[in-house]
């Protein structure tokens, strides 16, 4: 079974973000990247499912700052092949690019199943998967959190909320958009890190052209109001308790 | 080429799901601005009466039996054939395991411009959407020539989407539906046992202050009003009094609530790592230094048994 | 846990076999082969009743040929790294440095671990700290303090104490206060000091004892790295895992620098403290020796002349003191642990010694490592009589002693 998993970085939320001088993009110097959470999920889906039966796992990024050490450790969790693809990525690209970019690589793979992350937080053109599956003409399904291969079919389980999934049978080959690998992601040592550092190789793909039409255009980007700390609300028992029941109407609870 | 909003309806095992409401009461926002109507798309399988309380202008109705409940393919073929002869001005999805299954699919299917995690739209028909966990808003110009918005609930309340009078709803006529890649084979339902505490959005969470377990019972006729749950910290799990299903921490669950209600806890980081990504953030503490009060949004130093009880009252009497 | 499946031993030799090699390797490791199977170890060990697998049994399955089976089982990860077994073993094994974190690190190769403990190892190799803080405000503790606390990176000027400060004393509100309690210290002896601030990486020293020999090294360089570019006569530090790695581990990596715990720097300086502690604190004061600070390290005087110098205090000893202190609970990857060894143990080691500490009928417990003061306080609020307890890092005492 051929596997191929898209994976991308994206802003690391534990480092404060800035807008930069042109009001319209984030402030890219000192943003930290990792890899996106559920590109994460994915890639530990596609390792799982290579464990099961038999198969080859390729993995797909675009060349980000840090981006070959997270190709290493994924070589070193037990992803076969690497390849980075090579681009003006630097600035951050959107999801319609980076779908476009990797659609000629993937399909060259000849892959029976085609594995990312459900979403990425910095997606405003919404999530590469849909978009990667329509330019590959294949079908597509979100929000896995389980999946079973077959020899033309795949059945995943797709997330509703309250904890609902619904079975879905997906001819293959597909898309899927993973919510949650069926076991949380290994933990790769360090030492296993640097060991694939020495073993495994990075094959490059240039990519001549990025084409972002279908996202939105930014007109401002900023930060939304920031509280230091709470509001206390005054008063004794009943005076608080009445500004809560404000607050729960206000939110729809009531 | 109308100026019209369009709402995919979103519905599950015969339920309208409260995002659809959010949408229409957003498009009608948008409507405003482009002068055309709100119409509402319900796609489905003999449930017309779906569309019995949803404030739109107009409601497209299109039935087949391989709509009857979602899957991505036959959502994405219907749609696509109904926005390509209408071409209204913008299309509105949830941005759900439903909406963000087609809306992108349909961008590149029909070349058309696509905007996500929208949570309203300006007086001036802009977009204004989250990204970044919550941390960064952008705003721009709603693409042409047909907007393709997945949206996310803030800004909107589904109540402002309903109405008491029925809209008037038109069958449109469904495109073949062959060869279909995506079947649903069946529903599974959530394991009985305890709650998943990180899916739910309402939480009543206590800590040290509760004092005993019998105290947790006012928790949970709290959490219940709300239509939460109750969650704790590590002192009230260690005790038994509640399943370390309910545990909130760094040894615990991380959750994403709408609403964080920190009942006599005081904040520390084990547990503040955990719940830095609620939408609102309540913390009740006599303690004025509790460290729980720079992460919430709101904060009171009264007592916590006492506000409860008084708390549940006034709920009871709203 | 998935089963255990060995990475390193090769097909044709059997995984105990491949163990037991490695362990000869260590630094006095053929020790191992004098093991007399007394079992004081596993008795003295705090988690020992506990452990599927105390070092004793795991010993006797090595030279049984079927360690993998304790490799299989979680008993591994009740192993605190508290030098217990190590202290009082009559054939001198390197237990804890040589058999459980070789064991650890086992584990760790086939992927099986507590989810606690790969966060925290995930976040010391993304951010330089297991807590997952942003590593440019390593020195947020640091702002508006009134003496203004040298930045290496920003003065660039040679100084004469480098203070290593340490993860939790960075990062952990409650721990910063100690710091902030050391700034005071250095500042009315006129020391020259400065710190790191950013560019301090993770002493690594118990995640290398959890088994991730790996990060510790890469930390090391890091850190080896930044201390090289400055210029200073000694480096002291308030985390005993810090000075330990600092004192007994980097030189192997080649990073050598003259070192010491900061009650030792101190306990040098008393003639000069001395006058400065003015203010009588009226209190039964007991001081918990840190595993890695006396166990460890031999240092177990100069806590207590300092603690001494304060007037009005009252030293009094715990049962288990010294050499034969109680663990705290946090080392060896046991502050990331707690939730594991919790649901294992349903008793917190940092509550026994709570216990110990009432039973002597002390008002203040003194400690001198950054996990302890967070571990201590928790421990006192859920252990019965010890409400009136103050856990108080010796720095603070001494700063308490001092008029303002």
């Amino acid at each position: 079974m051929n596997i191929v998993v898209l994976i991308k970085l994206v802003p690391d939320l534990v480092e404060e973000l800035t807008i930069d001088d042109s009001g319209t993009d984030l402030e890219r110097d000192w943003l930290r990247l990792i890899i996106n959470e559920f590109d994460d999920h994915a890639l530990e889906q596609g390792i799982l499912l290579k464990e099961q039966s038999e198969g080859q796992v390729t993995v797909v990024a675009p060349d980000t700052e840090g981006v070959d050490d997270v190709l290493y450790a994924a070589a070193a969790r037990g992803a076969d092949k690497l390849i980075k693809l090579l681009g003006e990525f630097e600035q951050g690209v959107n999801s319609h690019a980076l779908a476009r970019a990797s659609a000629s690589v993937v399909q060259d793979l000849q892959p029976d199943l085609v594995l990312t992350g459900v979403q990425a937080h910095n997606d405003l053109d919404g999530s590469v998967g849909p978009l990667l599956a329509e330019f590959l003409g294949m079908p597509y399904v979100g929000y896995i959190s389980g999946v079973t291969v077959g020899d033309k079919k795949s059945i995943a389980r797709k997330e509703y909320p309250g904890g609902l999934i619904a079975e879905m049978e997906i001819s293959l080959p597909a898309v899927l958009g993973i919510q949650a690998a069926e076991e949380p992601p290994r933990y790769v040592a360090i030492s296993k890190v640097r060991q694939a550092m020495k073993t495994a190789t990075i094959e490059e793909q240039e990519i001549i052209e990025l084409d972002s039409s279908g996202g939105p255009t930014i007109s401002r980007m900023f930060l939304p109001e920031a509280t230091e700390r709470a509001t206390m609300i005054e008063g004794d028992e009943e005076e608080v308790a009445a500004k809560l029941v404000e607050i729960f109407q206000e939110l729809g609870l009531l | 080429m109308s100026q019209d909003i369009y709402v995919v309806i979103e519905h599950l095992r015969g339920q309208v799901a409260d995002i659809s409401y959010v949408m229409l009461a957003a498009a009608r926002v948008l409507a405003q601005g482009t002068g055309g109507e709100v119409v509402g798309v319900l796609l489905g399988h003999n449930n017309q009466e779906l569309a019995g309380n949803l404030a739109a202008d107009q409601v497209l109705y299109l039935d087949h039996p391989a709509l009857a409940e979602f899957t991505s393919d036959a959502y994405q073929k219907t749609l696509a054939s109904l926005i390509e002869e209408k071409a209204p001005r913008a299309v509105l999805f949830g941005s759900t395991s439903i909406g963000a299954d087609i809306a992108s699919v349909l961008s590149a299917r029909l070349d058309l411009p696509m905007v996500a995690l929208c949570r309203s739209f300006s007086a001036g028909g802009k977009y204004v959407s989250q990204i970044c966990g919550g941390k960064i808003m952008a705003e721009g110009e709603l693409p042409e020539p047909t907007a393709l918005v997945t949206m996310i609930p803030g800004d909107f309340k589904p109540d402002e989407g309903k109405s008491d009078k029925p809209p008037n709803v038109t069958s449109v006529a469904v495109p073949a539906l062959e060869e279909l890649r995506v079947r649903l084979v069946g529903y599974v339902e959530p394991e009985a046992g305890d709650v998943d505490i990180s899916q739910e959005s309402i939480l009543i969470s206590v800590g040290r202050g509760i004092q005993t377990e019998d105290n947790i019972e006012l928790a949970e006729e709290l959490a219940e009003l709300l239509g939460g749950v109750v969650s704790a910290t590590r002192p009230v799990v260690d005790q038994g009094w509640l399943p370390i299903s309910r545990l909130i921490g760094k040894s615990g669950k991380t959750v994403k609530p709408q609403l964080y209600l920190a009942l006599g806890i005081s904040g520390a980081p084990e547990h503040v790592e955990a719940i830095t990504d609620s939408k609102m953030i309540i913390a009740i503490n006599t303690d004025p230094n509790a460290p729980i009060f720079d992460v919430a949004q709101y904060g009171a130093e009264v007592d916590l048994l006492d506000l409860t009880e008084v708390l549940i009252e006034m709920i009871e009497e709203a | 846990m998935t089963a255990f499946v060995s990475n390193t031993a090769p097909g044709n030799s059997s995984f105990s076999k491949t163990f037991y090699d490695s362990l000869l390797e260590v630094v006095d490791g053929e020790h191992l082969r004098t093991c007399l199977q007394c079992g004081t170890c596993s008795g003295v060990c705090p988690f020992g009743y506990l452990m599927e697998f105390p070092p004793g049994r795991m010993i006797s399955y090595l030279r049984a040929d079927i360690f993998d089976r304790v490799m299989d089982s979680e008993s591994v990860w009740m192993c605190v790294s508290c030098y217990a077994c190590t202290q009082v073993c009559p054939s001198k094994i390197p237990l804890t440095t040589g058999l459980m974190t070789r064991a650890k690190e086992e584990l760790l190769l086939a992927g099986n671990i507590p989810k606690e403990l790969q966060s925290a190892l995930e976040n010391s190799q993304r951010y330089g700290n297991p807590l997952g803080e942003s590593p440019r405000k390593r020195a947020n503790w640091a702002k508006g303090l009134e003496t203004e606390v040298a930045i290496m990176g920003k003065v660039k000027r040679p100084v004469d104490i480098l203070w290593f400060v340490g993860d939790y004393p960075s990062y952990h509100p409650r721990v910063q206060l100690a710091s902030r309690a050391v700034v005071k210290l250095l500042d009315v002896l006129d020391i020259d000091f400065g710190i790191l601030g950013p560019e301090e990486n993770s002493d690594a020293d118990s995640q290398r004892l959890a088994g991730e020999r790996g990060l510790f090294e890469m930390l090391a360089e890091k850190n080896g790295q930044a201390l090289s570019k400055y210029q200073f006569n000694e480096i002291i530090t308030t985390d005993p895992h810090a000075y330990n790695a600092l004192r007994n581990e980097y030189p192997k990596l080649g990073i050598s620098y003259p070192v010491r715990h900061y009650t030792q720097f101190l306990a040098d300086r008393l003639d000069q403290l001395q006058p400065l502690l003015t203010q009588e604190i009226k209190a039964k004061v007991t001081f918990h020796d840190p595993c890695y600070l006396g166990r460890a390290n031999g240092v177990y005087d100069e806590p207590r002349t300092l603690l001494e110098a304060i007037p009005g205090i009252k030293l009094v000893e715990m049962q288990h003191n010294r050499s034969t202190s109680l663990c705290c609970g946090g080392g060896g990857g046991g502050m990331w642990l707690d939730g594991f060894q919790w649901e294992k143990a349903h008793v917190r080691l940092s509550e026994w010694r709570v216990r110990e500490a009432i039973s002597v009928d002390a008002d203040v417990l003194a400690v001198a490592c950054p996990y302890e003061s967070p571990r201590f306080e928790d421990a006192a609020k859920m252990v019965q009589g010890a409400g009136q307890l103050r856990v108080k890092d010796i720095a603070e005492l001494l700063v308490d002693a001092m008029e303002d």
